[in-house]
Formats: C-alpha cells, sequence, structure tokens
C-alpha cells in the first residue's frame, strides 16, 4: 500500500468568524485572512510535506476557493515547489477541477511541467469539483460531466499524441495547434485518478482503467468499489486493488489517548468543510433530476453527506465525536496497532485497495502533533500496510546522483 | 380555456408541451425562469380577448430539450420555427424576464408574424458598467429570499397545492435549463442591446413598480434602445407581475395591441 500524507491547509484562525456568518465558503470575507500569518501557515505545512519524503509517506495536496477550510487554491504552485523540494515521494493532485477551468491545454501543460520536474513522480487527478466550487469559478453546472470528458479526453491527447500538433474542436474547447512542451515524462501519461462518492459515477471510471479515490465512509468506499469492479468485470478485466484509493482522517498516539486527541483534532476538517450557505449547496444543474426531486421533496436542500457507521445508524457530521466517525470509518484513531488493525479490517470490508490517504493534519493540530503523528504512522503502520497490500515499485526515475 | 392542462406540440421536431386557450388574434406567451402553473390566472386573464399560446420553453417543464441547444438564441429561432408552424398572423409577443429576453432576441431577428411586442420586467441586455449588477443574483440567495425578491407580495407565489413528483420533476428541470441558458453571461446577452434597433414594432415594456430583481434604470434604458417603445408601470407587481396581476397586466395588453 502507498500512503499519501493530506492536509487541506485550512486557516482556523477564521473559523469562529466562518460559524457566526453561517458559511466557510464563497462569501466568507477574505480580510479575514492576514497574509503574513497565512504565509507562515502554508510554509508550515510545506515543512510537513518534506518531512514526508524523509519518511517514507507520498503527499497530496487538493485545493479549494474562497474559503478557511483550505488555503491551497493552486494545487500545481504548491506541486511544483514539492516537484523540486522533495526526492521520492509520489505528488498527487486530488485534482485540478476541470470542468472548471477554461483551459485544458494549459492544466496538460502544467502537469506535464510537474512530471518532468519530479522526474516522473506526478499522480494526475482530475477532479469534478464540489458543488460550491461553482460559484467561485463562476461555471455552468448543467451538462458538467460532458464538459468535464472533453477537459479530460484533451489532457490526455495533448500528453501523448505523437506528430506535432493536433486540432480540437470540440463542443467546449477549441484549439487548432496542440503540441505541449515539456511532454510528461511518465508515459504514456502520469496515473489518472478520479473521485467520486455515488457508485452511479464508476461506470465511466472503470471503463478508462482510471483509479477511483473516495472518503467519508466504508459504505460509500464499499458501494463505489464494487460497482467499479463490476463494470471492469463486465467489460472483461479484473480491477485489482491498485485501482482504488480512500482517505481517511488519521491520528496516531504513543496511547490511545493520544491517538483519538489528534483524531478529533483532524476531524475538525469534516465538521467545518460542510458548512455552506444555502444557494451554494445545490447549484442548479450540478445534481441530476432525480437527485433534485428527492430533494425538493424532502423540503431545504442539503449538502452535507449521509454518512453511516457500519450498522448503518447516520451520523451527523458536522457534529459527531471522534468515536462515531471511527465506527463509519472516516476517522483511524488510536495507538498504532489499533489504527493498523482498524485499516486492515476497512480494507477487507471494502475487498481491498493499494492507495490510502491519510489526512495526518487538519484543524488546529499543530506542527508538533502533525509531526509526531507522521513520524509515528510512517514507523509503526506503514510497514504493515505495505505488507497487506503489496504495490509495484514506483515508476518514478531517479534524479542522477 | 381548455381542459387543465397542456397539450403537446412538435415544432422542428422538437416535443414541447403548451397551453392552448381562447380565440381571436393569437397571443404567444414566453414564460420567465420558474416556468409556470396551469392554473396560473394569467392564463385565463390573457386568453379573454385572444387566441393564448403559452409553451413551456425546450427544457422547462416537461418540454424536451435537444442535446445541441445551449443558448437563447436557439431559443428565439425555435420559437420562430413555432411561429411559422403555427400560421401566425398579426400576432402580440408577450415575455416576462427571461421570457422577455427570449422574445427580445426573436424581434431582432424577424418581426414578420407579430404585429406588437410586450416586454415585461425582461431580462437580456446589459445596461450598466461592469461592476455593476442590473439583474440580482438570484443564484446567491435561499428560496425565502429569492421568493421575496421575486414578488411584491411573497404570499402570491404560486405553487400547486399538492405537488406531484412529475410537479417536481417540472421545477427541477426549469432550474437546470435556466442556469443552462442564463447563468453565464448571467441572464444577458452583452450584443443585444446594440441590435435593439431592429425591432420595427410598437412595444411596450412594462415595469412592475415594486420589482427587486432589476436594478432602476434597467427598463428605461431597454425601452430607449428599442425605435417605438413605450415604458409603463404596473401597480403593486414585482418582478413576476402577470402572476401579481393578471387582470391588470391582461387589460394593458389587450390595449395596448387593440384587442379590445
Amino acid at each position: 500500500m502507498r500512503v499519501y500524507h493530506f492536509s487541506e491547509i485550512a486557516y482556523p484562525q477564521a473559523w469562529d468568524a466562518g460559524r457566526a456568518h453561517g458559511s466557510f465558503r464563497v462569501t466568507l470575507n477574505n480580510q479575514l485572512f492576514d497574509p503574513a500569518l497565512g504565509g507562515e501557515v502554508i510554509n508550515r505545512h510545506l515543512d510537513e510535506f518534506m518531512l514526508c519524503d524523509d519518511l517514507g509517506l507520498d503527499i497530496m495536496l487538493n485545493e479549494h476557493h474562497s474559503t478557511a477550510t483550505c488555503l491551497n487554491s493552486v494545487v500545481p504552485l504548491l506541486l511544483a515547489i514539492l516537484a523540486r523540494q522533495t526526492k521520492t515521494a509520489r505528488l498527487l493532485s486530488l485534482g485540478t477541477p476541470i470542468a472548471n477551468r477554461p483551459d485544458p491545454v494549459r492544466i496538460a501543460e502544467e502537469m506535464a511541467m510537474i512530471d518532468v520536474i519530479s522526474r516522473g513522480r506526478l499522480e494526475m487527478g482530475l477532479v469534478k469539483g464540489a458543488p460550491f466550487e461553482i460559484a467561485p469559478a463562476n461555471s455552468v453546472a448543467p451538462r458538467m460531466m460532458d464538459r468535464f470528458w472533453e477537459a479530460h479526453d484533451l489532457i490526455l491527447k495533448a500528453m501523448t499524441h505523437a506528430g506535432g500538433p493536433f486540432n480540437w474542436e470540440g463542443e467546449y474547447f477549441h484549439y487548432r495547434q496542440v503540441n505541449i512542451w515539456p511532454r510528461p515524462l511518465q508515459q504514456p501519461h502520469p496515473p489518472v485518478w478520479i473521485t467520486a462518492l455515488s457508485p452511479d459515477s464508476a461506470g465511466p471510471i472503470a471503463e478508462r482503467r482510471h483509479i477511483v479515490a473516495t472518503l467519508l465512509s466504508g459504505t460509500i468506499a464499499k458501494n463505489l468499489f464494487d460497482a467499479y469492479r463490476r463494470k471492469a468485470s463486465e467489460l472483461g478485466w479484473i480491477a485489482g486493488p491498485d485501482r482504488f484509493a480512500y482517505a481517511a482522517l488519521i491520528g496516531v498516539g504513543e496511547t490511545e489517548a493520544e491517538g483519538l486527541r489528534r483524531g478529533h483534532l483532524i476531524a475538525d476538517y469534516a465538521r467545518t468543510s460542510p458548512l455552506v450557505a444555502e444557494p451554494f449547496r445545490n447549484p442548479p444543474g450540478y445534481s441530476s433530476i432525480a437527485a433534485n426531486v428527492a430533494a425538493l421533496k424532502s423540503g431545504p436542500i442539503g449538502f452535507v453527506a449521509k454518512v453511516t457507521t457500519r450498522d448503518g445508524k447516520p451520523i451527523d457530521i458536522t457534529k459527531a465525536t471522534v468515536e462515531e466517525f471511527r465506527a463509519a470509518d472516516t476517522v483511524f484513531a488510536g495507538t498504532p496497532d489499533q489504527v493498523y488493525a482498524q485499516i486492515k479490517d476497512f480494507h477487507d470490508q471494502v475487498g481491498g485497495f493499494s492507495h490510502l490517504i491519510m489526512m495526518g493534519q487538519g484543524g488546529w493540530l499543530d506542527r508538533k502533533d502533525t509531526e509526531a503523528n507522521l513520524t509515528l504512522f510512517a514507523r509503526e503502520v506503514l510497514p504493515r500496510l505495505r505488507e497487506l497490500s503489496p504495490i509495484r515499485q514506483a515508476p518514478a526515475i531517479r534524479a542522477a546522483e | 380555456m381548455q381542459a387543465n392542462g397542456a397539450e403537446q406540440l412538435t415544432i422542428a421536431g422538437i416535443r414541447i408541451e403548451a397551453v392552448m386557450a381562447g380565440q381571436g388574434r393569437p397571443l404567444l406567451f414566453l414564460h420567465p425562469g420558474d416556468g409556470f402553473w396551469p392554473h396560473e390566472a394569467w392564463l385565463a386573464e390573457l386568453s379573454r380577448r385572444a387566441r393564448l399560446i403559452a409553451p413551456w420553453h425546450p427544457g422547462f417543464g416537461h418540454s424536451e430539450l435537444p442535446r445541441w441547444f445551449g443558448s437563447v438564441d436557439d431559443l428565439a429561432y425555435f420559437y420562430l420555427d413555432l411561429a411559422a408552424t403555427l400560421d401566425l398572423q398579426d400576432a402580440v409577443l408577450v415575455g416576462v424576464s427571461f421570457g422577455g429576453w427570449i422574445a427580445a432576441e426573436m424581434a431582432v431577428r424577424s418581426t414578420a408574424r407579430f404585429s406588437h411586442l410586450v416586454l415585461v420586467n425582461p431580462v437580456g441586455i446589459k445596461a450598466s458598467d461592469r461592476e455593476t449588477r442590473d439583474i440580482a443574483d438570484l443564484h446567491a440567495v435561499g428560496e425565502v429570499e429569492r421568493t421575496r425578491l421575486l414578488y411584491a407580495d411573497p404570499a402570491r407565489a404560486p405553487r400547486p397545492s399538492e405537488p406531484t413528483d412529475r410537479d417536481f420533476v417540472a421545477i427541477a428541470r426549469s432550474r437546470e435549463a435556466l442556469s443552462l441558458f442564463g447563468w453565464k453571461p448571467y441572464l444577458h446577452n452583452p450584443r443585444l442591446k446594440n441590435w435593439l434597433h431592429r425591432i420595427d414594432r410598437p412595444t411596450l415594456v412594462l415595469a412592475g413598480a415594486n420589482d427587486r430583481v432589476l436594478r432602476p434604470g434597467y427598463l428605461e434604458a431597454y425601452a430607449k434602445a428599442i425605435p417605438e417603445a413605450r415604458l409603463e408601470t404596473l401597480a403593486d407587481a414585482g418582478h413576476h407581475a402577470h402572476v401579481e396581476q393578471p387582470a391588470a397586466l391582461a387589460r394593458r395588453v389587450h390595449g395596448f395591441a387593440g384587442l379590445d
């Protein structure tokens, strides 16, 4: 198994204001962000990502916009820094919201550049993005997935096409001379990841044999992975564990109490993420007609994802305790032995997966705690996970010594 | 008015639903972005002195949305096809809000089948500078505030008494379609104002006196750009003036178009 440390690079200094405002996103005044302090926060997180390189952990970055829950609004910029500064970690961008971007060729160029600078360590996530990302991007939500797949096809063609410039006159994107320099180092292109929550999304991802990544609960993961495996089987191939990724919030400690305390602090990510003002939760056209009909029938439209424990008990992720999150497999927390046991149990429950995204920092978890969390995990848990789900050797090309 | 419901029409191969009612000169009514319910009072009022044709736009209600439709241009050409298919002559073209935008886009292309144009709180043009919003951002407010913006008296907002699944589908489809046609640029065509000079029919621009959606001065700019336009106000009416003042609206339309 590969384990990718992830942090949203939150700005909890503005969370009380966000709660008072009733939304952490879109409309929260950016004067609440202190650029000098924010620079320190971002640099601190870059240091923690650098530590991963020494610990044998891989790295994942994501982006959100207009929010105090995630200061990273530009994945390729931070990834470019890490491409240069790290030596061995795989660099997972999860990812670029390609349906919210006007220029897929530019995305192909950014990703190829990172792949070349990192000497082939890029894992390339292409994501739909959350509904509340529509407003900051002013993106047209209807037919968004059509735009997504056209952008996807164009990016991959831009990365792989041999023989000089090609023409692209699609429904959404128009170019007459596509010919990116540099092109990516990994051939034919860096591994592609796509995020999903609903089993309905599995089909198109399985058709392309991309890695599917999800989060929040074991129920969500199992249904999604099962749907992907079924689709693969229909198409005549077997989807191995290397096609599956799960993102969990992870706190380990020398004692169970310490691990739970860290898990509790990191879980503020899940508690704050869904706090979005009503009009931005479900922009028209983002969700299917059927989903909107169900929402209209059940009253005000919510965005808070349905998360249940393994016993099927719903939990409110805006308020849940670390114990409730653990029962839903949102959080793995405790001593290294306990955390390994939870992950192994979850791994077996969902039918196996080779990529674990570890949110090892969230909210107010400070630098000292974060470093201790990552170090203890890497020393005590990671080696056992490598045995649990062996993976191919990373295709990274080493720098010339 | 015919049986409380919709008729199916096929125009240029596209199947839509419409309410057809009344006798006399044709009156084509283009609804605002929320669509409408067949029990709304303006249908009966407008059809007293005209042959009312009130379609649900492609993508709205239960009207089919061709996969290739993507802009108000498509709706304008579609309705010019409808006017030709139904062989409308000397017809009155009425549009409210988003429907007013479609009507204006039709009229700059061809007025051959229409005698009069009535635009009720129309959107569709950009009147102010780039940092001044002409049209309230209805997608940035919650349901309660949205209703308050659309109606002088929010209690007048129409809703079916016992909505069925089919009604909820109509609501969800209309919201999605409005977003498809009007999200960006927001409820306008940056070039339309420059073509309004082509409208060569008497035009009535009707403003709801209590409209909270359009910026003051917007409809003045609209009317000024149309050669034979006059601007009038409808009292005690918000953005959806046809819902709030159906009888007064019908009197104005009938009087203006010579349907008395």
